[in-house]
């Protein structure tokens, strides 16, 4: 009697939380995990500093103020006005681009996206296989394509660091005639300043930084949740001697 | 002695007499929660009613100040709700605990409707609790898809131009339907106003209202148990039936430690997950809407993904739609579907129990099949379970005459 109601509802409740976990698979690219070392703040302020220098100039960041970095980050106002602030008066000023969206469309057929929330929207890892996934593509205007993005209208801009590579696809003729291109793997074409190591080095801080500012209170909250969470299991401790206290004369 | 006095008599009985001379207050709080008296073989099935009262305080409280530094404007709501977030005090936490209190407000709501099954709560002298209920249900939905466009992103826009165009399916009046709804030729800055009117005053107000009306009508009945017969049988000689205790503090104190774990789980979600790995915060949600580029893939939240499976799942249009409406409303009819003499499961036969398993692994299975990408293979999948859902409620009066039941027991199962 009791049985027939559990089991019912002990399958209702693992399906439920099994349904969500298979969700998590699939996607049509392969993309590589990009391991972010979240609240490790040494690679985070590497990553405003090569979002500054890299990133900027094209993407602005309009929903990210300085002064939250610096708060974040531990940079005094001092670091930020040195190291960050290239074309902001103010620290409480948000991240502008100084090219102007409307030309930049024309120039690039579409204007640089903005990345406040970048990281958030498609994910760390596709942000960091986007970034390593230029290749040298004939017939393209910027000379590059990109595997995560294909047709990107975003140049290499990053090669002076990566250097360039080509991208090798294998050919599958399917039974009905049509081609499938598999990936197969990139060959170095000319090599950047950087080996590949410190190349992954500089995009995981980079995404890493990107992926803090889509969510500023990403760390705050899991702090202030461990918190809510141990004073709740006292409330549980003294509300179930409550209950076992009023309901002691239940029989 | 003034004449007033003369004809009520000199003040007794202190302030609470004073008003109980002119409201109901006492008699109201006996009738309803000191002297309520609900079976006390309660399992935590029966939880879910006050956790739905919670998660309605909560979706109440944290919208009243979403709506302090939220702009319901095209040009403006993306960067209101990022503003939110980011630079109001705590404002992440209320936006968090809004989004997460949407879909716990579905995921209670659901399991407070299956407790019904399960108990037979639904069925005579509980039939308008259940109809009432449903409506809440209703609105719920509403509610629920009216404030998901609020946030204006991607999938807030192109998740309500597919629902909202469903209703052009309708012959003859569909088009005009459809545009009523928006208030314009596409989804643009005036449906999200008129959705904002809605989401804030309009649906909030119906809700509360039902909830009201829905508990006044339990009272009057009084509440099913897990044993699903009558406890009023059985009284002492103050009229209080031998298997209830009051609410309060009773079941008060019961539904505290209930509500504590509920919170437990519920600050989990929001301090540790809130997107929930993109179920309760959607992606492409965190790109502000764009009606010259469609998401690569565009389904509703998870919460309407069943009957959303259901819908995809047949070729024709209307008759998409027909079955979609039909999913939803079909359990309104259960008080009458169900022809078992028994309410609880714990006394019905194998068939009901068969039928019953079958349907949540069907329910589960639409609402994971309505978000994913329409393939074949899947499309398939969702007709059989479909058929499934279909065939639980429209085959019940059969079956659940044929069952087999068990003798219930006299007085309700307690175990100390």
């Amino acid at each position: 009697m009791i049985k027939s109601t559990s089991i019912v509802s002990l399958l209702a409740l693992s399906v439920c939380f099994f349904v969500p976990q298979a969700l998590a698979a699939g996607g049509a690219v392969h993309l590589e995990p990009a391991n972010l070392e979240q609240d490790n703040k040494a690679s985070l302020r590497r990553g405003a500093r090569n979002f500054m220098n890299y990133c900027s100039g094209c993407h602005s960041a309009k929903y990210v103020r300085y002064n939250t970095i610096g708060k974040h980050l531990d940079l005094s106002e001092e670091q930020l006005i040195d190291n960050l602030m290239f074309n902001a008066e103010k620290t409480f000023e948000t991240i502008q681009t100084a090219m102007p969206a409307s030309e930049a469309a024309v120039w690039y057929g579409t204007a640089p996206p903005d990345l406040s929330l970048m990281a958030r929207a498609r994910g760390a890892d596709y942000v960091y296989n986007f970034l390593k996934g230029f290749y040298l593509s004939e017939g393209s205007p910027t000379g590059v394509d990109n595997l995560v993005l294909a047709g990107t209208s975003m140049p290499h801009v990053l090669w002076e660091l990566q250097g360039y590579q080509t991208a090798h696809f294998e050919e599958h003729e399917n039974d009905d005639g049509s081609v499938t291109r598999a990936f197969e793997g990139f060959e170095v074409f000319s090599a950047g300043s950087m080996d590949a190591e410190e190349y992954d080095e500089f995009v995981r801080d980079t995404v890493n930084f990107l992926a803090y500012i889509a969510e500023p209170v990403r760390s705050d909250r899991r702090k202030l949740g461990v918190w809510v969470l141990m004073f709740l299991i006292f409330f549980y401790v003294l509300a179930a001697q409550l209950k076992k206290a009023i309901w002691k004369d239940v029989k | 002695m003034s004449r007033i006095e003369a004809e009520v008599g000199k003040p007794q009985g202190g302030l609470m007499k004073w008003i109980d001379d002119r409201f109901p207050f006492t008699k109201t709080m006996e009738h309803h929660v000191t002297k309520y008296y609900a079976s006390k073989n309660f399992n935590w099935w029966f939880v879910f009613g006050v956790l739905a009262m919670v998660v309605l305080v909560i979706q109440l409280v944290t919208g009243i100040f979403l709506t302090m530094n939220y702009k319901p404007a095209a040009a403006e709501a993306f960067a209101s709700v990022e503003y939110i977030m980011r630079d109001v005090e705590w404002g992440w936490l209320i936006r968090y605990m809004h989004s997460t209190g949407a879909s716990f407000f579905f995921i209670v709501v659901y399991l407070h409707m299956f407790r019904a099954m399960l108990y037979g709560s639904y069925k005579k002298p509980r039939e308008l609790i259940w109809l009432i209920g449903m409506m809440i249900f209703f609105v719920l939905m509403a509610e629920g898809f009216a404030g998901y466009l609020l946030p204006w992103g991607q999938m807030s826009y192109w998740g309500a131009q597919v629902i909202i165009s469903l209703f052009g399916a309708i012959p003859g009046v569909g088009d005009a339907l459809v545009e009523i709804i928006r208030g314009d030729y596409s989804i643009s800055d005036i449906t999200l106003n008129r959705f904002f009117a809605l989401h804030v005053i309009v649906l909030p107000l119906a809700l509360i209202g039902l909830i009201f009306v829905h508990i006044v009508a339990l009272h009057e009945v009084g509440s099913n148990n897990p044993d699903g017969i009558d406890i009023k049988k059985y009284k002492d000689e103050n009229g209080k039936p031998l298997d209830g205790v009051a609410f309060h503090p009773y079941h008060t104190s019961k539904d505290l430690v209930g509500i504590i774990v509920f919170l437990m789980i519920f600050s989990a979600v929001v301090f540790f997950a809130p997107d929930m790995g993109g179920m309760f915060l959607e992606h492409a949600n965190f790109e502000p809407a764009n009606m010259t580029a469609t998401p690569e893939h565009i389904a509703p939240v998870w919460y309407y993904t069943p009957y959303y499976a259901i819908l995809r799942a047949v070729p024709d249009k209307l008759w998409g739609f027909i079955l979609f409406a039909l999913a939803v409303v079909l359990p309104v009819f259960l008080p009458w579907l169900d022809r078992c003499r028994v309410r609880s499961i714990r006394y019905r036969g194998w068939m009901y129990k068969t039928a019953l398993s079958v349907f949540v692994v069907t329910f589960i299975m639409l609402g994971w099949l309505g978000l994913q990408a329409a393939t074949p293979t899947y499309v398939l999948l969702a007709r059989v379970f479909s058929v499934f859902y279909f065939a639980f409620f429209l085959l019940m009066p059969f079956y659940t005459a044929m069952d087999k039941t068990k003798p219930e027991p006299d007085r309700v199962v307690y175990h100390d």
